[in-house]
């Protein structure tokens, strides 16, 4: 293995500038039907180069794993060359250790939206939305603090009663005995009702949020979602309506919500509209896709791992550390972007300044080399916490604690009513490398 | 060994014996002391166990690095006094001292 792993690295010189590289061909090939086991034996031997493990297909199927193991094993750096109009190339960071090292070097590694941000596909140059995220430091930490006390330990307190009453009207409302769809009817419904609480944003709209939420990240190329220009303009009605929000509370007393807080503190209250815009969608995304897909993916694992959901019920005291485990093994949000501000070498090979490095959470999740046996879900592992997901450094997720106390609550409710949660076929995935996430999944509770 | 006293927010006080060399979120965590997460593994990149070295100690358990200082800077709770016990390592000359919990963690 040792030597297969120098060669691999060997043979990945770099396209770059003006140096004509000969490309391996993309094309892959077209299959007859999306059956899971076929996609899977050709991630397993194509060549590395033939895949761009970009492409929606190995993520609405949830067969890329197959492809990061052998990226962790035979070329933990690797290079994907440009995909026509799709993207224009970058680094794959597949081990623990590099997305680590990746992750805390702010001083080469840059989130800055104006070189692209923090996603694999750059923002639209003609619409650049600003964001504490996609910021490098010293503006990322004033305006991250601007509302970091949302999430303060003294808040989330003071918000435990409400998700749990909140928690139990919607498990209460559920059917029973009937298949009904979780995302819709929990994982959504729960996310956007803490959503309306955070932004102080009418509850009876909240689902505005869930739409504004799928729209910024959903991918203009594939056939359904909203175009560029579309998409633009759905996001500027909803700027229209955070700006009248805003004016109500900037002259006001702070009302504590997320607008409240911006309007109010010196370090965004004259944030020009795009990057308000920016600020609210990373708050909106952050907020909902995230914990939604967490939500959702709890069930379908206690599902697919019956010995675990049993342990569970034995053991409700397992539910705080089944929540960390459940992050991992979702990982809600798959990668993080950066751009290299400078020539380095990584992991034996040589990046340039101005490259794209794609940290892949979801694969750093799954390496052996750290994690005992990563690859399954383990509701009382040891050591829980260490999980990629909320990432490290100063970019680390902001409300990671919301997200495990609203799913705490929530395993604490469905234990105390339901006997079982039946997942009653394979949910429908999003089509996407960056959120790792599911459209619906149909279940059934026991008359 | 070296003794380290762990005092969570309430008071309540766990004291640790500590292997030469060890830091002190790994101890603690090897130790089940509530109020310490350690969620990076040690690389003061997440700012889970974070903690307040009382002044007289300060000068003996050194200086924060950048990334430790960028990721208190981030913290709700953060005191000049704040540490991240990940970046403190155990020796004989802290044989004793008392580590200060926040209320939470982030």
């Amino acid at each position: 293995m040792a030597t297969q792993l120098k060669d691999t690295r060997i043979t990945q010189t770099l396209p770059q500038g003006s140096v004509s590289w000969p490309l391996p061909p993309r094309v892959r090939p077209e299959f007859a039907d999306h059956d899971k086991a076929t996609l899977e034996s050709y991630l397993a031997s194509a060549p590395l180069d033939e895949v761009d493990i970009a492409d929606p297909l190995w993520w609405e199927t949830d067969t890329n794993h197959v492809y990061f193991r052998r990226l962790r094993e035979e070329a933990p750096i690797f290079f994907t060359h440009v995909n026509s109009n799709r993207h224009r190339g970058f680094w794959n960071v597949t081990r623990w250790n590099d997305v680590m090292a990746v992750d805390t070097n702010h001083q080469v590694f840059s989130s800055e939206a104006m070189l692209g941000g923090i996603t694999l596909f750059d923002m639209d140059s003609d619409f650049i939305m600003p964001m504490f995220i996609a910021m490098d430091q010293p503006k990322h930490d004033v305006q991250r603090k601007a509302v970091n006390p949302i999430v303060s330990g003294q808040n989330l307190a003071g918000y435990e009663e409400l998700i749990r009453s909140r928690t139990c009207e919607v498990l209460d409302s559920l059917p029973r005995g009937e298949a009904f769809d979780w995302v819709d009817k929990v994982s959504i419904e729960l996310t956007s009702r803490m959503l309306a609480t955070l932004f102080g944003w009418p509850q009876e709209r909240r689902r505005m949020l869930t739409y504004w939420s799928d729209v910024s990240t959903s991918d203009p190329e594939l056939p359904g979602s909203p175009g560029k220009e579309e998409r633009q303009g759905i996001l500027l009605g909803m700027l229209q309506e955070f700006t009248m929000l805003w004016n109500e509370r900037v002259n006001a007393e702070p009302t504590g919500d997320l607008v409240s807080m911006l309007a109010h503190n010196p370090a965004t209250r004259n944030m020009p509209p795009m990057e308000f815009m920016g600020n609210l969608v990373l708050l909106i995304v952050g907020g909902n896709d995230t914990t939604r897909n967490s939500i959702t993916g709890g069930l379908y694992f206690l599902n697919k791992n019956p010995g675990e959901y049993a342990k569970l019920k034995a053991n409700h005291g397992l539910v705080e550390n089944m929540v960390s485990e459940i992050i991992r093994y979702q990982t809600p949000l798959a990668h993080m972007r950066r751009t290299a501000l400078q020539d380095t070498v990584l992991g034996g090979q040589l990046i340039h300044k101005g490259d794209k490095v794609v940290m892949w959470y979801s694969s750093a999740n799954r390496d052996d080399t750290v994690l005992d046996r990563p690859d399954e879900f383990i509701i009382d592992r040891a050591r829980a916490r260490q999980h990629m997901s909320f990432g490290f450094g100063i970019h680390r997720c902001v409300g990671n604690r919301l997200a495990e106390l609203q799913l705490k609550i929530l395993w604490e409710e469905i234990l105390k009513r339901f006997d079982h949660i039946e997942v009653l076929e394979e949910p429908e995935r999003v089509p996407s490398a960056f959120v790792r996430g599911y459209k619906s999944m149909m279940v059934r509770i026991p008359a | 060994m070296v003794k380290i006293i762990y005092v969570e927010h309430t008071g309540t006080r766990h004291e640790v014996n500590v292997p030469d060399g060890e830091n002190l979120m790994e101890a603690a965590v090897q130790n089940n002391v509530p109020g310490i997460d350690g969620d990076c593994g040690g690389n003061a990149a997440c700012a889970t166990c974070h903690c307040y070295i009382p002044s007289e100690w300060q000068a003996l358990t050194g200086e924060r690095s950048e990334l430790e200082d960028s990721m208190i800077e981030l913290a709700d709770t953060a005191q000049p006094n704040s540490r991240l016990a990940c970046q403190i390592k155990a020796s004989a000359a802290l044989d004793g001292l008392e580590v200060h919990m926040p209320a939470t963690q982030h």
